[in-house]
């Protein structure tokens, strides 16, 4: 059962896109202005009201009140979708706790990777944040102008351990341990890459990175074009992000939502140990700024990974699940709620197609349009708010990009436009749980 | 006739006689010889012992600070009017009064040494070798500018001469400093970074985070306020509880400099320099006065009074003392001065006029710089073994 979702087959590698002028010849490129009055007005409503993960008023929202919906309430159920929320949220309360979640998406992961590898012969098994050290390693042994700065990295090892035994090895001049001060040492580290220095700068979560917003923005984003190209600024901002461990509001954030507008930046997100450390070797190589975004609760995945040398492409979506019905964009933790949703989905007879993103700015809208000409329905998945996400982003961009080939309006599943409670049960309900993917897609394929 | 010699005036009458002594001036005034002037103030120091107010200079040197000081002048008066013409456009911030902190400090270093500042970065740039022409084209958005056009008056930058801006945002060019200052000492270069920043600067967080480091990991750094006693518009006595600059980095040793004398200046950098490769990091205050308002569009007599500002002009002029210094050591006369900085005024018009005819920047120039081309990296693709392409 699990291994008909594991299929992890390629359909197509396109060639690099040049990421200078990305913007104008890109749409040109893709733009199809064709306009279709009737799809377009329902695309507005939905879209405005969309999804199982739309931001509702919590005053509605009642758990006591809930009524586990049957498949042949759906049709009726547009208008109720908040006891849709409620319904899947106690459901998922019931199955889902924190600790047993994690156990159940681990299990995933492990499946779903475990054909694949298998069949490629000799590797070597490691968790993520193993993965992630390896390719740090290796590049640091690689160039000497790499180095890491951050709080807790050196000696401590990082507190998410993905710096461990570095600063033994390397020495406390190329891991270096900073003091607490995000905006001072983003900036440091982009003052270094000025000069050609290489610095892998990590927010212990990226929470505190909105301290270095500034310098993130202004220098590390527009000094390659305020200087007239004369200074290249090649850092990774790294660390965890996301929802998952009962941080509270300030250590859960999806900075991602944020730092998505600002321009001469790119960012991408892990989400398995084999792309974790393929992009982590491909953001540090990269002239460019990355932001590298991890998710808390994805360190502890297991996979095999190639023994050879190998990088992800820094602009590419990874096809994890090829289908025929619908597209499932995601990225991420939600990869997994989403793999998890295709086993029921399987189970009911639709053909999902899954596609990690993985690269958050720019969109890879050429594996994306390829899958929407194919399926003609779009269901996104994703951690971030609702309001101004990288979902909301996206939606646009599809709209604009792939309108003729849409049969359904884009849904976009995402998590609650609310700082994430302390409490366990309300804060798996801010995300989205796998129920509420199945119903937005039985939804969307109807 | 010795005595008109010596005299600031020369009448028609002596003219002649002026002239054989012109000639003989001039051979005197390449003269390399050591020439030592005591600064016009003595260092205030802070935990460490000052620097000697002798100040070793020559007549090459002290004449060549007139005709720099005195270009950066003239250039940012034509800014003005450039500006008031329309022709340059947003924000204009300009250095005229603190000419002798740029001047000071590129005779007391090499091109190896990092310079970074803030906006006011237009005699900064021209001292680190940066053209007029380029200069102007930049401040009028022409492709010929050393930003092509695309970064304005806030952000010059020549990356060959160690020239790192140029930045828009108060105080956010300390962290950098500190990472130029920290890639000099990870790459062994024997070099130090100047990061230059103001009194209202002074006030910010990211200022003392970076000195922390900084001093924490003995980085060649030296930071340099460049007290003009105004943040913006509002005083220094209104912002800052402690005024005195130079102490406020508490376990990091300061220096107060008179910012309006050159030589002064020379010497604080030489001594700084000389501390940070060895020491770590060292703050020099530099006391100056700015003429004009905080930018263009300040008027700049709001919270001051017109009487301080041409007080300031009359008493501390920095070009005004370098030239009562060349003067009273008979290296020229106030004639010749006054033909260089004609000269200097029209090399400026000249490259006005130059700037003003060069092209604005192509639209697909919008697209260009946001990101770096050429990765040279391969991708494996997610099927391990077939999928290749390498990234152009």
């Amino acid at each position: 059962m699990l291994a008909e979702d594991a299929s992890f087959t390629v359909t197509h590698v396109h060639p690099m896109r040049t990421l200078d002028g990305i913007t104008l010849p890109h749409v040109l490129r893709f733009l199809r202005f064709v306009t279709l009055p009737g799809k377009k007005k329902m695309a507005a409503r939905i879209h405005g009201g969309a999804g199982a993960g739309a931001a509702t008023a919590l005053s509605t929202f009642n758990p006591k009140k809930l009524v586990a919906p049957s498949r042949t309430n759906l049709p009726a159920a547009r208008s109720s979708k908040r006891c849709i929320v409620a319904a899947a949220g106690s459901d998922a309360s019931k199955s889902l706790r924190v600790g047993h979640s994690q156990k159940l998406i681990a299990n995933a992961a492990v499946a779903t990777k475990a054909e694949t590898s298998a069949t490629t012969g000799t590797g070597h098994e490691l968790l993520l944040f193993e993965a992630l050290q390896e390719g740090l390693e290796e590049e640091m042994d690689r160039d000497p102008r790499v180095c890491v700065m951050g709080e807790d990295v050196g000696h401590y090892g990082g507190s998410y351990k993905v710096t461990k035994g570095l600063a033994d090895k390397f020495g406390d001049l190329r891991v270096l341990d900073t003091p607490i001060c995000e905006n001072a040492f983003t900036g440091m580290g982009i003052g270094a890459a000025m000069t050609g220095l290489r610095p892998v700068i990590e927010g212990m979560n990226m929470g505190f990175l909105l301290l270095a917003f500034n310098q993130i923005s202004n220098n590390c984003g527009m000094l390659h074009y305020t200087s007239g190209g004369q200074f290249t600024i090649p850092v990774v901002i790294r660390g965890p992000g996301g929802v998952g461990r009962q941080l509270g509001a300030e250590h859960s954030q999806r900075l991602e939502s944020y730092f998505q507008s600002i321009p001469g930046i790119q960012m991408v997100a892990c989400s398995t140990p084999y792309n974790a450390k393929g992009l982590m070797k491909a953001a540090i190589r990269s002239e460019n700024p990355v932001i590298l975004f991890e998710h808390v609760l994805l360190y502890n995945l297991k996979e095999k990974i190639p023994d050879e040398e190998y990088i992800c492409n820094l602009e590419e979506a990874e096809m994890v699940r090829p289908g025929e019905h619908i597209t499932i964009l995601t990225y991420s933790r939600m990869r997994y709620h989403v793999m998890q949703a295709a086993k029921t989905l399987v189970n009911k007879g639709y053909d999902p197609e899954v596609i990690d993103i993985r690269s958050l700015k720019p969109f890879d809208l050429y594996t994306i349009g390829n899958s929407v000409k194919k399926t003609h329905r779009v269901l996104i998945v994703e951690e971030c708010m609702r309001t101004g996400g990288i979902g909301a982003s996206l939606t646009a961009a599809i709209n604009e990009n792939f309108h003729d080939y849409l049969d359904a309006p884009v849904m976009c599943l995402s998590s609650q436009d609310v700082p994430t409670p302390y409490a366990g049960t309300l804060e798996e309900w801010t995300v989205v749980q796998p129920a509420q993917i199945v119903t937005a897609v039985e939804q969307l394929c109807q | 006739m010795a005595l008109s010699r010596l005299s600031s005036r020369s009448t028609t009458l002596l003219q002649p006689f002026a002239t054989t002594s012109l000639l003989r001036r001039r051979h005197i005034s390449t003269d390399t010889t050591p020439i030592t002037v005591e600064t016009s103030l003595p260092f205030t120091s802070h935990l460490i012992s000052p620097p000697s107010r002798a100040v070793e200079t020559s007549s090459q040197e002290l004449l060549s600070f007139f005709r720099d000081m005195a270009l950066m002048r003239r250039m940012e008066i034509a800014a003005d009017s450039l500006y008031k013409a329309k022709l340059i456009r947003g924000f204009c911030h300009l250095y005229d009064g603190q000419e002798a902190v740029a001047i000071g400090m590129e005779a007391a270093i090499t091109k190896r040494d990092a310079i970074i500042t803030s906006y006011r970065d237009h005699c900064t740039f021209l001292g680190r070798g940066g053209g007029l022409f380029e200069a102007f084209s930049e401040l009028m958005g022409r492709t010929t500018g050393c930003s092509k056009g695309k970064g304005g008056s806030m952000h010059f930058y020549k990356k060959d001469a160690s020239f790192y801006g140029g930045h828009g945002i108060v105080g956010a060019q300390a962290p950098l400093g500190c990472g130029l200052a920290f890639a000099q000492k990870y790459s062994k270069e024997e070099a130090v970074s100047f990061t230059l920043y103001g009194d209202g600067a002074a006030n910010q967080g990211q200022l003392f985070e970076a000195l922390n480091i900084a001093a924490l990991w003995d980085l060649p750094a030296v930071l340099v306020c460049e007290n003009n006693h105004y943040g913006m518009g509002t005083a220094e006595w209104r912002s800052a509880k402690s005024p005195a600059y130079f102490k406020r980095g508490d376990y990091v040793p300061g220096l107060k400099v008179d910012g309006m004398d050159a030589l002064a200046v020379k010497q604080a950098c030489k001594f700084a320099k000389e501390h940070a490769l060895k020491n770590g990091p060292i703050i020099l205050e530099m006391d100056t006065y700015r003429y004009h308002g905080h930018s263009m569009s300040d008027p700049g007599s709001t919270y001051r009074t017109r009487d301080e500002i041409s007080g300031v002009r009359q008493v501390r002029d920095p070009i005004d003392r370098v030239r009562k210094l060349i003067i009273a050591h008979d290296i020229a006369t106030e004639k010749e001065l006054k033909d260089m900085e004609k000269e200097v005024r029209k090399e400026v018009d000249a490259a006005v006029a130059q700037a003003k005819e060069s092209p604005i920047p192509e639209p697909s120039e919008l697209f260009s710089n946001i990101y770096v081309k050429g990765f040279g990296a391969e991708s494996f693709g997610a099927d391990r073994k077939e999928l290749r392409a390498t990234l152009p």
